[in-house]
């Protein structure tokens, strides 16, 4: 590891496009439900049906390794509440997607302060090159009031040694069983309490005696604080932050995560810090607080706010939702009839998939050493020379690739028609034929600059299986591409 | 290049089931019904037949694996019957089997049959299928029509043609197609269309509408073939017999590599080049009299007119416009419907498009007889663009010498 400082040497962040204005919520279920009335403008985005919390995670792990190096990765450690796998590491697809061969992996859930919690640990025990995400992909139930708040996306950040973004000056971490809500093992669902009792016989005390903790621990006083950056469930934050500001005399946080894309769970403490780092100068200290039975407080010292403001970009990158039933249906909250041609078995060959997990995984071709000529997937013999065993992996993910032909198919079944796939430009003579995601019909042209984003493939929901790979997304008008 | 078959081998009897929606039928009655006609055309027995080649390309969900429905369903004296799948050049390659085995000497008569028995699938279009268990890890979901909807915006852009001169000359052929059809009784879609109505048709994969799209039928097709000697033996003067036969599948290279432009088919330009040598023919502009090509989608049709050397680069477009490929033009195409409205049970289209070819060359193609031709050219693609199977067949009439 380089010499320097400790500390967030890399921020990144992932929001999933698709945005559910708040209002289309509540004309569709206000006949039953009309107590629930949002903020008008308030939206929350959502994972498309091949998004989950894993390729967010991916997505924000990547500006990571892209900002810093992958070689400063040491350890993928991936915290969430809605991790698609219970028993199969899901930071290892993680890790493998990321191509970061040699890491260490640990999944981290079972709360909300899953990411803040592994954050006081990676900061306070020196944790070498540790990518730590959050990651939170949790749906409500219609006529929710959490359907007005919940929203998907991913954070992250590097912790290690080097030249930090900002180091950590004081943390207190406390936990209780302070059940204001919960989720049962392999519900979809939350059942929560009312808010108020949480607010005001809950975290109105647990937070203040933390925070002075934490402060008195930093050695700062509460005029020190620059920022505040909250993290709260049940639509807290607002109440807290405030709270807070008046107690410490410290400006109240000026978070856009509540109204533009919602609450995302595990994820949230960390896209508040970031949301927060990227506003702050040099010097600024950050005062960082994720509750969730308990509460995580972080006083952070600002050394040099990051390079590239990645959410601001990657929720600049936004699409409304029109049509509520589309959204149910992304969500898998309708059961849509899908016809005959969704009866395709989808069952995953594992033994295939193991030979080829780099190659579908990390998005690896081979590049032919005697022709230099690029193939997908890699072969033993080149596809242009025929020199046989002489393909060095090569990865596509991170090239940008080029529309050669493409079609808007309504035969095939996908969960949101149509299904646009095409031949896919790589440079160096690569073509693939890929299915494109994130357009619209009628988007694509020959010729189109594409990225490639980490999606899910197939869902086998027979053997309750998911199968990803990767998809292009058109580059132009994409602030975070 | 090998010295080939060319007039090794005669067709002495072809036999061809009405294509459709056969509800009614399963493949062991479509099979018969085809199989009766070549028989009694060749004014053999059944016990005469050598060998036999089976040509089905979703076995599961029609006849069933090897070469036994075939053996069965016309209680062949058991011999050899050999299952072959190809994708939609299934049918050719059947024949290609027989052909092979009557040119070298090992079978007197074969026959070579092609079925498929689409309408038991419960699809309205093919049926969905595994792709290979590499391959579903990473290769898109989508359908035929999909596939081979890519030509289109690959061969606007590097043809530099506008998408709607395409989109028009794709309702000519379909338009052409089935005006061809209402002479064919044994056609599957037999209804004229306008222009308009292919343009404003529901959109299945961008740019194609339904009317782009051929005919998923049940059907059967069937050749018994022999070598000339033994067709002189047996009384024929003059015969219809195979030029060339070839068959030139992918290497892979049209789906790794960008030096396929994606507006061609780089296998029916291999297959074609080496069936014009097998058949000797050095102008096929001239050459050929008719054609039945593998027009899955009207845009494939199209595309094909360039890749077997009939119009030049860039311009079928014009040439199907101006009405070169229509019944009256200089080189009929589909004379008989074509996949689009004869149809597609994939086993038997290869040998459904050499029926028509052998009744057009014997002068027996009755409404739709055309004038005098004498060599006609059958090509299929089996696949999809970038990846596929490509057979061209080129059939003529002799005068059988001793």
């Amino acid at each position: 590891m380089t010499r320097g400082a400790h500390g967030i040497l890399a921020v990144g962040s992932f929001v999933p496009r698709s945005r559910l204005p708040c209002r289309l919520a509540q004309a569709a279920n206000g006949w039953f439900a009309p107590s629930l009335n949002p903020n008008s403008d308030a939206r929350r985005s959502f994972c498309d049906w091949d998004e989950d919390a894993l390729t967010m995670a991916v997505e924000a792990g990547r500006v990571c390794v892209v900002a810093h190096h992958a070689t400063a990765v040491a350890a993928v450690e991936l915290a969430s509440t809605s991790l698609p796998f219970a028993d199969r590491s899901n930071a290892g697809v993680v890790r493998e997607a990321l191509d970061l061969p040699t890491a260490a992996v640990e999944d981290k859930g079972g709360s909300l302060r899953a990411a803040s919690t592994a954050l006081v640990r990676a900061l306070t025990q020196h944790g070498n090159g540790t990518l730590l995400i959050g990651s939170d992909c949790v749906d409500a139930k219609p006529a929710s009031a959490q359907e007005m708040r919940f929203g998907h996306g991913a954070g992250a950040v590097l912790v290690g040694t080097g030249e930090p973004i900002a180091s950590v000056a004081g943390t207190v971490s406390v936990h209780q069983d302070f059940v204001d809500h919960y989720r049962s093992a392999g519900e979809r669902f939350e059942y929560a309490l009312e808010p108020r009792w949480a607010r005001d016989a809950g975290y109105r005390q647990q937070v203040l005696a933390s925070v002075e903790e934490a402060l008195n621990a930093s050695g700062r006083q509460a005029r020190d604080v620059s920022a505040l950056a909250i993290s709260a469930p049940g639509g807290l934050a607002g109440a807290v932050s405030k709270g807070l500001a008046k107690a410490l005399g410290v400006p109240a946080a000026s978070s856009r995560l509540e109204s533009e894309i919602g609450f995302c769970g595990a994820a949230q403490p960390l896209l508040a810090l970031i949301e927060a780092l990227e506003s702050a100068a040099a010097g600024d200290s950050i005062l960082l607080v994720a509750l969730g039975q308990g509460v995580d407080v972080l006083v952070l010292d600002v050394a040099c706010p990051p390079a590239t403001a990645s959410l601001k970009a990657t929720m600049a990158v936004a699409s409304e939702e029109s049509n509520y039933t589309r959204y149910l249906a992304l969500r898998g909250l309708l059961p849509l009839e899908t016809g005959i041609r969704a009866e395709r078995d989808k069952r995953t060959a594992l033994s295939a998939f193991w030979r080829e997990h780099e190659t579908i995984t990390a998005f690896k071709g081979g590049l032919c050493s005697a022709c230099d000529t690029l193939q997908f997937p890699p072969t033993r013999l080149c596809v242009s020379c025929g020199a046989a065993d002489t393909q060095a992996p090569a990865r596509l993910a991170d090239r940008v690739g080029t529309v050669r032909s493409f079609t808007e198919d309504w035969l095939a079944y996908t969960p949101k028609p149509p299904l646009v796939f095409g031949n896919v430009g790589f440079g160096n003579g690569a073509n693939v034929l890929m299915e494109f995601a994130d357009v619209e019909p009628g988007q694509l042209k020959v010729g189109m600059p594409l990225a490639m984003r980490f999606r899910i493939k197939d869902v086998d929901e027979r053997r309750r299986f998911r199968r990803y790979f990767w998809k292009p997304v058109p580059l132009e008008g994409r602030a975070d591409a | 290049m090998p010295e080939g078959i060319r007039d090794k081998v005669v067709i002495l009897g072809m036999g061809c089931s009405r294509f459709g929606e056969r509800w009614e039928s399963g493949p062991q009655d479509l099979m018969i019904e085809a199989f009766d006609e070549a028989l009694a055309d060749a004014g053999i027995d059944k016990e005469r037949i050598d060998a036999a080649w089976l040509g089905v390309f979703f076995q599961e969900q029609s006849t069933g694996k090897s070469g036994l429905p075939l053996s069965q369903a016309l209680r062949l004296p058991n011999v050899p019957v050999t299952r072959v799948e190809n994708l939609c050049a299934t049918g050719t390659e059947a024949l290609r089997g027989a052909a092979y085995a009557v040119a070298c000497g090992a079978a007197d008569i074969a026959l070579a049959m092609g079925v498929e028995k689409l309408k038991d699938t419960g699809f309205g279009g093919l049926p969905e299928r595994t792709q290979g268990t590499v391959e579903d890890l990473w290769l898109p979901n989508g359908t035929a029509p999909g596939a081979f909807a890519q030509l289109a915006s690959a061969y606007c852009a590097v043809h530099k043609r506008d998408m709607r001169d395409l989109k028009r000359a794709m309702a000519h052929i379909s338009v052409k197609s089935h005006r061809n059809a209402l002479d064919n009784p044994r056609a599957h879609l037999r209804r004229e269309i306008g222009e308009d109505d292919v343009l404003q048709a529901p959109m299945v994969a961008y740019p194609l509408g339904v009317l782009d799209c051929c005919g998923v039928s049940d059907g059967a097709a069937c050749a018994i073939v022999c070598a000339p000697a033994l067709a002189r033996r047996l009384g024929r003067q003059e015969a219809v017999t195979i030029k060339a036969l070839q068959l030139a599948p992918s290497n892979g290279l049209e789906r790794g590599n960008d030096a396929w432009d994606g507006a061609h088919t780089l296998t029916t330009r291999i297959a074609a080049a080496r069936a014009y040598r097998e058949a000797g023919i050095e102008d096929p502009k001239k050459a050929i009299d008719l054609m039945e090509v593998h027009d899955c989608f009207s845009v494939t049709e199209l595309i094909l007119m360039e890749d077997l050397g009939l119009s030049d680069a860039g311009r079928a477009i014009d040439d199907v416009l101006d009405g070169r490929y229509d019944h009256d033009g200089a080189i009929p195409c589909q004379i008989d419907g074509g996949l689009k409205c004869f149809g597609h049970p994939i086993g038997a289209s290869g040998l459904r498009m050499a029926y028509e070819i052998y009744l057009q060359l014997n002068g027996r193609a009755a409404a739709r007889q055309l004038d005098g031709p004498s060599i006609g050219l059958a090509q299929n693609l089996g696949g999809v663009p970038n990846r596929n199977v490509a057979s061209v067949a080129i059939y003529g009439r002799n005068a059988l010498t001793r």
